[in-house]
Formats: structure tokens, sequence, C-alpha cells
């Protein structure tokens, strides 16, 4: 088996049944998308892109109207498979006060393990294991709704790898959190992938989250506009701005000033090499 | 002329229990009449406390509050008016519309005014065109809108009201970059019509730092910073040990300072740093 996540072709609807007779919105179309284990991806694209259904067609919360999707080499549209693909592909929801459901946190992180009939003493062992992961063992008995949102999200993110999953699917995780909570989150999941060799989809809006993937995969209008390094990503400026999306400013900044005819790379996506390039242009024009 | 002023303004939450919580700490502060001012600081500094203050939803543990001059908590029928005169959109205020049609929506804040059919509909129609929403628009369900849709909608149902002093927490968040443009496109047609005061609370820098005459920064419960956003940014060192993000090209050209190629302390847009660079480049 190559691919971890494998989407063929997939398209997808959303039925309204209250409407007679019955109206229809396509939101995937023909979608091929494959994840390796072990990679860090990350999936852009504006509100109603459709790149939160794509993301629930990988654990069996949506199924295809037709194409095929695997998680792990299995099918979706098997029943038999959905307990093993959910638990191998956990995910963590915008909003974090959605996804707790217990009045202490470490039960909260114990919850899918007892439903999975997990022994007392391994889920002890799990449960402290995944709140350790995430930085909030002496949390454990705090309960969840005094928690700040960054700490409710990796409360979330531990109660996922208390299955130990081998991929976690993430929807927009920071957007309703402060720029620390965000920190939190972004740590967590990089130290996640690069430590635990965990497969990553993070849906994001924001620039700077994706410039640190392994691969960014752009969804516009339920189909795959580009995929490719946050590099070869962001150097399509023109593109991504046409879209209603945006790149980080760093790149923004550099492609100005190469449109004004500066030589400088047209792939810059973090801070440093910014600094860098700028220092070599304005020091160079010095000598 | 001022809008809101604060006299040490204080708060605290739980007083007298185990759990008593100073969130508002002697705050004395003044927005001015049509001023565009942007609140920032961590979870837990107080802005969202401060704000529920300028409208009367949360009355002052000691200090004073005035809005338009007047001490409002002083005379309780002023409490009302106080309501129509400073309009709050709370976060994700899309999840608070409720009835059957955009365009009735919008009517509830301007009816419970007590205007009349005429007034309410004049209103309707003009903030509908503020927010860009079409006259199909406002005769659909609110849930058949879009996100971002729904979040201009009910910001109309407020705009609506017509309130001297507009105040909005975090009126972006979770939207994509081009609905985030939107709402700020529509922010600034809004202020450049009725030339109102508008008070911005949000986490992102960098919406901010474009939009605002002047940034409140708060800290622990008190005021941090109140200055023009050059000012404020210039800085930024001390905001980011305060917890506070500030720019990405801020962080950089803070770089470029320590690298002995310093163009300047106080950048915080792309568009003045590319000025920056290609005056120093070009020797203008």
């Amino acid at each position: 088996m190559e691919f971890f996540l494998d989407a063929e072709n997939v398209c997808f609807s959303y039925v309204n049944d209250a409407e007679e007779p019955p109206s229809r919105t396509e939101v995937l179309k023909d979608v091929t998308l494959r994840v390796k284990e072990g990679e860090f991806l990350a999936v852009l694209g504006h509100n109603g892109s459709g790149k939160s259904t794509l993301a629930k067609c990988f654990n069996a919360i949506n199924l295809p109207d037709s194409g095929t999707v695997t998680v792990a080499g299995l099918r979706t549209d098997d029943e038999e498979n959905l307990i093993p693909i959910r638990s191998n592909a956990g995910m963590v929801f915008q909003n974090p006060d959605n996804q707790i459901v217990a009045t202490i946190v470490e039960e909260d992180v114990a919850f899918a393990l007892e439903n999975m009939g997990v022994e007392p003493s391994e889920i002890r062992r799990r449960v402290d294991e995944a709140l350790r992961t995430v930085g909030m063992y002496e949390y454990r008995m705090h309960a969840p709704h005094k928690l700040s949102g960054g700490q409710k999200q990796r409360v979330a993110i531990a109660g996922i790898l208390a299955m130990k999953p081998k991929c976690i699917l993430l929807d927009e995780p920071t957007a309703m959190l402060d720029p620390k909570g965000r920190d939190e989150v972004m740590s967590t999941i990089k130290m996640l992938n690069r430590e635990q060799g965990v497969t990553i989809v993070l849906i994001t809006h924001y620039m700077e989250e994706a410039a640190q993937a392994d691969r960014i995969v752009v969804i516009d209008g339920g189909e795959t506009l580009l995929d490719g390094t946050p590099k070869s990503i962001f150097s399509q400026v023109e593109t991504m701005k046409n879209i209603g999306l945006d790149v980080p400013q760093v790149t923004e900044l550099c492609y100005r000033l190469k449109k004004a005819g500066y030589d400088l790379p047209g792939d810059i996506i973090t801070e440093e090499e910014c600094a860098q390039a700028l220092f070599e242009l304005l020091t160079k024009r010095g000598e | 002329m001022s809008m809101i002023r604060t006299e040490e303004l204080t708060f605290v939450y739980g007083e007298k229990t185990p759990f008593r919580k100073v969130a508002l700490d002697k705050v004395s502060l003044e927005i001015n009449e049509g001023e565009i001012v942007g609140i920032i600081g961590h979870t837990g500094s107080g802005k969202s406390t401060l704000i529920q203050h300028f409208n009367g939803l949360l009355k002052p543990t000691s200090g004073k509050i005035y809005v338009d001059g007047e001490d409002f908590f002083a005379d309780k029928k002023k409490l009302k008016e106080v309501r129509f005169k400073v309009g709050l959109v709370f976060q994700y205020p899309e999840y608070q519309l409720f009835e059957e049609t955009v365009y009735k929506d919008i009517a509830y804040g301007p009816k419970n005014m007590g205007l009349s059919e005429e007034e309410t509909d004049r209103r309707i129609m003009d903030t509908a065109r503020l927010v860009g929403l079409t006259p199909e628009q406002l005769q659909k369900s609110p849930f058949e809108l879009s996100g971002g849709q729904k979040r201009r909608a009910a910001i109309a149902g407020v705009m609506a009201m017509e309130p001297k002093a507009l105040i909005l927490d975090e009126p972006a968040s979770g939207l994509d970059p081009q609905g985030r443009a939107r709402i700020f496109d529509m922010l600034r047609r809004y202020h450049d019509e009725k030339n109102n005061t508008i008070i911005l609370v949000s986490h992102s820098m960098e919406d901010i730092a474009g939009f605002a005459d002047r940034i409140l920064v708060m800290n622990e419960g008190s005021v941090f910073c109140f200055d023009t956003p050059p000012k404020v940014f210039s800085r930024s060192r001390e905001l980011e040990k305060i917890g506070l993000a500030v720019p990405q090209i801020t962080r950089v050209m803070n770089r470029l300072n320590e690298m002995g190629c310093g163009l300047g302390d106080d950048i915080y847009t792309v568009k003045y740093a590319e000025k920056l660079i290609r005056q120093r480049l070009e020797g203008v």
C-alpha cells in the first residue's frame, strides 16, 4: 500500500430534501488526492470551496457519490471498516467547545477508548501519555470549560492521540484561537508529525500556517487547483489572489519588489529567508 | 468631541468570593467621535469586559463611564438610550440570526426602537446596500446565505439602528482572506458615509494595523498603550513580550535592524515596507 489516504475521482453533493423536488449542491467534482504516510499536508481554499467536505470523506463522515476513498487501504464505503478508519484517522474541528463531552479533562481524553472497550489499565496509560504529549498532563483533573481555547484544542487532540491514530485531520483548528493558542496548537501538530510520524492534514485559512507544511493542496470550486510544495504554491501570487486566497506577507513583499525590477528569489516563504534576501539586496547596493 | 470616556474604570468579577478577579484596573481613556479605534490584547486582558461597559451591559465596580458626555449609570432611564447609541456586535454574530427572512432579521433592532415602518424600511435598504446584500437576498431565509453573507447580515442588524458608535468583537474571525477583506471594505464604506465611531476588537494585528486611527493595547486589565499604529508598532518587542503577535512584516523589519540594515522600527504594512526599501535602493 503506497498511499495512506487515497481519494480517487471523488464526487460529492449535498442534497436538500426540504425542497420539492430535492435540490442538489455539487461540492466536490472529480477530486483525486493522495497523501503518503508521515506527510504533513495543508489544504487551502476559500469558504465553500469544498475542503471541509473532502476532509470528512477521509474519515467516512461523508461517503462519495462516485469515486472511492481508502484510508490505510480500507474503503470508506464498507461499513465493516468504519471503526478501524475512525480510529486511524481522527478529526479535530474548529470550535473547541463543540467537541468536549466530559466534565474532567482526563475523562474527555478517555472517552473514545472507553467506547472502544480498551482495558482500564491500558486506558490509564494511554490517557496519561496523550496528555503529556500535548503538554496538558498538569491539567488532567481540571474542568475543560475553564481552559483557554488553545488548551481545549490540545485536549481535543489528546483525545484523538489516545486512539493511537496514524493520521489526524484538523479542520481550521486555530480559527477561534488567539495568537498564543495558535502557536500552542501549531507546535503540537508539528511535533506529532516530525517526532512521531503522524500523518497530518491541516485545513486552514492562515497562509503562515500552511507555509510550514510539506505540501499544500489548493481546492477551488470543488476541484484541486494547485498541488505542490509551499514554495511552489506561494510563488504563484497572482493565481492565489485571483481565487480569493492570500500569500504570506514576506512572499508578497518580495513579489512586489521583484515586479518592480529588483533581483530577488521568487519563492520566499519564511521570515528568515526574507530578511536574508533583503539584507543582500540592500547591502549589495552599497558596495 | 468625546464619544466614550472612562475615568479609573474598575471591574471585579466574583467580588467577595474566592474567585475574585480584577478584570479592569483603573482604566482611563477617551475615544473621540468619528474615530476608528482598534483594541488588541491577549485572552483575559480585559478587552471584552471593557467593551461590555461601553453600552452598559456591565456596570463598573468603581470609576465612571461617560457616553456622549453622559454618565448613564447615574440615571437608569438613560440605559436604554445608551444601547441604541452604542451598537455592539458580538463574536460570530451569525449565530444570533433567527428570523424567517434576512429583511425581518435586520428589522428587529429598528422595530424595537419604535421606529415607523417607512423609517425601518429605509434603514434596512440603506444598510443592505452598505453591507452588500441584494434585495433578493433580503427575502431569503438567513440560513440560505453563505457564511460571509450571514456575518454581514448580522452586522447589518446592528448598523440599521444607526448607533453613534459601532463596536465589533472579532468581526472577521473564521472567514477566508476574501471574506475578511469584504468585512473591512464594508466597515470602511460605512465609516466614510456615516462618519460614526467604530471600535474593533481583534487578535489580528495585520487587520487592525491597516484600519484603525488609533490602537488600544490592553494587558492584565490595564491600558498598555493607546496610540497611532506607527507609535504602537515601534514597541513591537514589548508587544511580543506581553503575548501579542505583531505582523510578520514587522518581525522581518526588526530582524533587518538586528542585521545592521535597518529601515525603521515602525513598519507594519507590506506597502510601507516596499516603499522604504525602494527609497533606499533608488536613493530618493
